[in-house]
């Protein structure tokens, strides 16, 4: 462990290791991209995050201005505004707070403005709920975001600094998505490293003096064309996301690849619980079951052509749904596939290593119906 | 600030104040939909002479926050406006309130028409009692909302109250913003001849006659005094005052009783009451 370590850490310089939260993690990534600009809103389970980060702006530890907002909406405003300005913005929000403020969501994506968002997925009411699902990231699937999803607290570490890149090269905003307190609130091992992030770039910037109207009505194609340009560069952030991958803790780009290669069945999932369903792979991979995971690092862009190139038998394990199916499940057959799903653990539902391995038995023994709720 | 040939009514009040942002110093406009961005222009045109921010309605005291905070951080000078209609207002208000407490670096302007005028009319929290709008169509039975008050009970660094029918005193006002740090406001008594049906010739002699009547009153509050402006300062006294029923007959919008003008003409002397006792210094212990 030491050697690996030691070799990975030459080109970066020194890389320490800490017990974080991923919680923690991110605010000590946000911490080395050097926001100018932070506003927030606090919302369980995010709120360690920017409490964090508003710690060390008052210890100056972190030359940003923080600002306090009243709510999400104003959260996401505050920082639309400051990007505008050419700021390097940061904020993070949960649930009901990603559900007010997704109408500046729309707003950002659409003035191309680079920014960066942590997003504790945590399920969304009616009935009250504090704990994770994906049924709050999934509201930004159609508003132009860059959406990620982190596995465990080196990746929200990781993946949050890669965010700040990526974003500001693609002109996109980037969604950081852990989950609400197996990963917001569960201490892990993470390097902390320091990686060399360009100064904040971005397509256009508002100053006085400027004769400029941005986002006035339009008539005509130029809504269409807007939407259009970026659902295109939303593609095309893919080779950005996979060319960076290396620099960013070589996570695997769009996808990691979990025993897949000679495998018959696959079961494609996001977030952290994939690492027990990793656990219960290989439970079954010693029971001579050849089965794999193909786990999603992003929602946005979809990494299609990962999905396409599975031959073998599919499930998707999904934690938010759209009507009766789950959201990866509508997605996975959206690419061609004939999947089973299963939706499972919303509201912070404990799925288990043995969970997994059952639900996964049933699947390569051909018992899983084509939607299953897994209550 | 506003170049001739823009899409304004005819007698718009809105187009008057916005002439009037060249007394501001390196201004950068946060604004809302609503009349002014329709006379601010469709894209690719622009009819303002500066840059232009437009937002979604309850954003804008928070983008102009942020736009405030990113040039502070960068280095750039600039006076950031929150430039909104008294819907903005309504929709946008724990915005602007928060704005308002947190003393952001901003300018935040209402021209308010009294009304949702940019959708065909709809009653406001701005609309007075009385005024008939599509959504009121026998005229609105809850008074309105004293905003300049409210800001007041902020404590906010400036607020001012200006009309479109005293040009000077707002570009006085405008001017003075423009020269200030910390969050200012300036409510803009701004009469809309179809919303409020008068013909479009009248609209500085519907703006003055509020005025006269006290149904607006105009004022300063800076270092925490409040000083009446000089221009209605006369008004203050109820001898020197129009009836309110001669300010209200200049329009077809209103659906009065007797009762409701007197209700009015009662509430003018209740907020010149509230507004002399910020005239004294505030008390830092209180």
């Amino acid at each position: 462990m030491q050697r690996g370590l030691q070799a990975r850490s030459d080109k970066d310089g020194f890389r320490v290791k800490k017990l974080l939260t991923s919680n923690e993690a991110i605010a000590q990534a946000v911490k080395i991209a050097k926001p100018d600009v932070i506003a927030a809103y606090p919302i369980t389970p995010q709120s360690p995050i920017v409490e964090k980060l508003a710690e060390m702006v008052e210890r100056g530890e972190l030359d940003a201005r923080f600002v306090n907002a009243e709510s999400e909406h104003s959260a996401m405003a505050i920082i639309h505004g400051a990007a505008t300005a050419g700021a390097r913005v940061f904020t993070a929000t949960s649930s009901h707070g990603l559900a007010y403020m997704l109408e500046m969501c729309w707003w950002i994506a659409g003035s191309r403005l680079p920014a960066v968002m942590a997003v504790a997925m945590r399920s969304i009411g009616a009935p009250w709920n504090i704990h994770g699902d994906h049924l709050d990231i999934i509201l930004l699937r159609d508003a132009g975001w860059i959406i990620g999803i982190a596995e465990n607290a080196q990746e929200a570490f990781d993946m949050t600094l890669q965010a700040f890149y990526v974003s500001e090269e693609v002109n996109i905003p980037f969604a950081v998505g852990i989950d609400a307190f197996t990963m917001s609130h569960t201490a892990e091992v993470v390097e902390i490293w320091e990686p060399e992030i360009p100064k904040r770039r971005q397509a256009y910037t508002v100053t006085p003096g400027q004769e400029i109207a941005v986002n006035a009505v339009t008539l005509g194609k130029a809504r269409m064309k807007a939407r259009y340009d970026l659902a295109l560069d939303l593609e095309k952030s893919a080779e950005v996301i996979e060319s960076s991958d290396a620099k960013f803790g070589n996570h695997g780009g769009l996808v990691e690849s979990y025993r897949l290669e000679d495998a018959e069945f696959a079961v494609v999932m996001a977030g952290g619980w994939c690492g027990d369903a990793k656990d219960a792979i290989d439970l079954l991979r010693e029971e001579g079951k050849k089965i794999g995971l193909l786990r999603l690092r992003f929602l946005r862009p979809f990494p299609k052509k990962a999905i396409k190139k599975l031959k073998q038998e599919v499930l998707v394990v999904d934690r938010a749904n759209t009507t009766i199916q789950g959201v990866l499940g509508l997605e996975v057959k959206a690419c061609g596939l004939d999947a089973k799903n299963v939706v499972a653990g919303l509201g912070g539902l404990e799925v288990g290593v043995e969970d997994f391995y059952a639900i996964f038995k049933r699947f390569v023994e051909g018992a899983i119906n084509e939607v299953e709720w897994f209550l | 600030m506003i170049y001739p040939g823009n899409a304004s009514c005819q007698g718009c009040p809105i187009s008057l104040a916005m002439r009037c942002l060249d007394e501001i110093e390196n201004p950068v406009v946060a604004m809302p939909a609503g009349c002014s961005t329709v006379i601010a222009g469709l894209h690719p045109h622009s009819a303002m002479k500066l840059a232009v921010v437009h937002v979604p309605f309850a954003s804008t005291p928070a983008v102009a926050c942020g736009l405030s905070e990113g040039y502070k951080k960068l280095g750039i000078k600039a006076n950031v406006i929150a430039w909104m209609g008294d819907g903005a207002l309504d929709i946008g208000f724990s915005a602007f309130s928060a704005s308002a407490m947190r003393n952001d670096d901003i300018i935040a302007i209402v021209v308010d028409n009294e009304a949702y005028m940019n959708t065909g009319n709809q009653a406001s929290l701005s609309t007075p009692l009385g005024a008939k709008t599509t959504t009121s169509p026998m005229g609105k039975r809850i008074a309105r909302r004293n905003v300049g008050l409210i800001t007041l009970a902020h404590h906010a660094n400036y607020v001012a109250t200006a009309t479109v029918g005293y040009i000077q005193d707002l570009r006085a006002k405008f001017r003075k913003a423009g020269k200030l740090e910390g969050f200012r406001f300036i409510h803009v008594h701004a009469p809309c001849p179809p919303g409020w049906k008068f013909p479009s010739e009248k609209t500085i002699e519907v703006a003055r006659k509020a005025v006269m009547s006290g149904a607006w009153v105009l004022y300063e509050y800076e270092k925490g005094i409040l000083e009446f402006s000089a221009v209605g300062k006369k008004f203050l006294e109820k001898k020197n005052r129009i009836p309110i029923a001669e300010y209200v007959r200049t329009q077809s919008r209103f659906a009065l009783s007797d009762e409701e003008i007197a209700r009015l003409e009662r509430e003018i002397d209740e907020e010149i009451e509230i507004l002399l006792r910020f005239k004294k210094p505030r008390d830092s212990n209180s």
